[in-house]
């Protein structure tokens, strides 16, 4: 019951960040050229007429700003994110289409990317200084400094097209029609190049935070104490330190759902992943800005829910946390 | 001075990534006496692969490489030095303005702060630049945007612990005005771990620019290396070697200015570097 009152109350708290967010993309949508109308009406005037006189009647751009910006929030509150006359479709069709394909991205991403941080942060902590440790933080200094772009083309360059392994772009094979288990078979065969260039990213991300997390969590009292009774440095390290130690990783996945939706637009682009990327990249090329500002919202929605996750889920793993 | 070269040369990593900075410097510095002439001008067959003519080849229109990444150096180097100074000073004011007062601005600053960190930044950053149609001075509006938060909540933090520090108590019994205590007391205190944050932002600046100007967002009348590679794109295929050598000249930059500022973070946060081993 405290735990849902805690999940209640973060809820609540999650709502102005949403409102501001609304506030903000209308005051980008002030800063483009033309008034708002133009923009969500496809600034070259793609859009009937009729719709355009409707739009301004419903947006009231001759009233003052405040009752626009009330006319937009209640908009956004209904979920109407406009209509997208570039692909002829609404943008929250559209958004939601797309949807999918990047959430499955993003959590192979995830799985991956934690999963192979933490253990390569583990392995860098337990043998500090060794051969193991530099070899580690080398790699995690150079994955860092890579552009997510630019591994995606040489990935292409090396695995599609030398040496034939993998496909170079879609999610799945065009005219193939595959069902059932063929067709995940499939779609897992695309996934691997994209998936691993994020990951390689991210990988770097949590192997450094793990490696520190664990030397931390190394000089607490409570490793003395397990020391102490005569546990062997294995038990300790592998019962005690670790599991302190992930706790840290966890927050970091919540901080980086932006991040990584930032990424996902450049290696979807890249690979032709049919994701919200893979949106956004064709929105900029025609220069479709409301449909751009519609993936924008979804996207910071995405972290919101994203960091509600997180909060809840360190209810169950940290007893610490203070419910009331 | 000479203290501190000889803590910096200890780290031998960071003196690597400072010989290599420098080279970049120099290249970024004589990418006019090496290549005279401009990097969008048509030298040669499209195309041709690495040879003594073109040491690194050139592209789909026989542009050469070498000298678009000589000259988008200068770019890289550029955009990431103005867009980390805009994001630390607007970050300092920010941060040090929630620190130095407490109470309600910091309350409100700190929910700003937050708002903008929650914010996707890439997919802001694309945003603003293509609201604000593509240019130099739109790209570095947009990193400095998306990157202020992280400097603005080191110095709340710096200045919230330096104020109940009795130096600022004293000078506050003193009746210095409230400027005086910000710039004079509390600021040169936390100035090395803004500067060690300053110099690792430059290595994410440089990133974010490339990633801008990969999706044709950069300046269309400035080289950059993001704009090289993004050109190479189609014809990756035929000719590696255009997306190649910029994306390892990205790669080098940013990794020599992450070592850079660890090797300063060593060298001006002696309690943190203990506090590591």
């Amino acid at each position: 019951m405290n735990r849902l009152n805690y999940l209640l109350r973060r809820l609540l708290q999650a709502i102005p960040v949403l409102i501001a967010i609304v506030v903000l993309n209308f005051m980008l949508l002030q800063l483009a050229d033309g008034d708002a109308v133009d923009v969500i009406a496809g600034e070259a005037g793609s859009a009937t007429p009729e719709y355009i006189a409707q739009l301004r009647e419903s947006f009231g751009l001759d009233q003052p700003w405040y009752v626009q910006l009330g006319h937009y929030m209640v908009n956004m509150a209904q979920l109407d994110l406009g209509y997208s006359f570039r692909q002829d479709a609404p943008v929250l069709d559209l958004i939601m289409t797309r949807l999918g394909p990047t959430l499955l991205l993003m959590v192979s991403t995830l799985v991956l990317s934690a999963t192979f941080g933490c253990f390569l942060g583990l392995l860098a902590a337990v043998g500090l200084n060794t051969w193991r440790d530099n070899l580690i933080s080398i790699f995690a200094l150079v994955s860092y400094a890579t552009p997510l772009f630019w591994v995606a083309l040489m990935f292409i360059v090396v695995f599609s097209i030398h040496l034939h392994w993998l496909p170079t772009s879609g999610m799945e094979t065009i005219g193939a029609f595959y069902e059932g288990w063929d067709r995940v078979v499939d779609i897992a065969w695309h996934m691997i190049l994209p998936v691993t260039t994020l990951s390689l990213f991210y990988l770097a991300a949590y192997t450094r935070l793990m490696r520190a997390s664990m030397l931390e969590q190394r000089g607490m009292d409570y490793v003395m104490t397990a020391q102490a009774k005569g546990l062997p440095e294995r038990v300790v390290t592998y019962r005690h330190i670790l599991r302190n130690a992930l706790l840290p990783v966890i927050t970091l996945a919540g901080v980086q759902t932006g991040s990584m939706l930032g990424g996902s637009v450049l290696v979807e682009s890249v690979f032709g992943w049919p994701g919200l990327g893979m949106l956004a990249y064709d929105a900029l090329f025609s220069r479709d800005l409301n449909l751009l500002l519609g993936i924008f919202f979804t996207c910071a929605c995405l972290v919101v829910i994203m960091n509600l996750c997180v909060d809840l889920l360190y209810t169950f793993l940290d007893p610490r946390i203070d419910l009331q | 001075m000479k203290n501190f070269w000889q803590q910096y040369s200890r780290n031998k990593s960071a003196v690597f990534g400072l010989v290599v900075l420098f080279a970049l410097v120099l290249l970024a510095a004589s990418a006019n006496l090496l290549f005279p002439s401009d990097p969008f001008k048509l030298l040669g067959a499209p195309m041709s692969p690495p040879s003594s003519e073109f040491l690194l080849g050139t592209d789909s229109l026989g542009r050469s490489v070498a000298s678009g990444i000589a000259h988008g150096a200068r770019t890289s180097l550029l955009i990431g030095l103005v867009a980390t100074s805009v994001a630390v000073l607007l970050g300092t004011v920010i941060g040090g303005l929630a620190g130095f007062h407490g109470g309600k601005v910091d309350n409100l600053l700190m929910r700003l702060t937050e708002l903008f960190q929650t914010i996707p930044s890439f997919i802001f950053a694309v945003l603003l630049v293509a609201i604000l149609s593509p240019s130099l001075k739109s790209v570095v509006i947009a990193i400095a945007v998306v990157s202020w938060p992280t400097v603005a909540r080191l110095v709340r933090a710096e200045f919230l612990s330096l104020r109940k520090r009795e130096f600022v108590q004293a000078s506050i019994t003193m009746g210095m005005p409230s400027w005086k205590i910000i710039f004079q007391q509390i600021l040169p205190n936390a100035l090395s771990p803004i500067i060690v944050s300053a110099s690792l932002m430059i290595a994410t600046a440089i990133l974010l620019e490339s990633g801008l100007s990969f999706l044709g967002l950069g300046d269309p009348n400035i080289m950059s290396w993001g704009f090289l590679i993004g050109a190479g794109r189609s014809i990756l295929r035929t000719a590696w070697w255009v997306c190649t050598f910029p994306g390892i000249a990205i790669l080098l930059t940013v990794m020599a200015i992450n070592l850079v500022g660890e090797g300063l973070n060593d060298v001006l946060n002696p309690r943190l570097r203990e506090k590591d081993q």
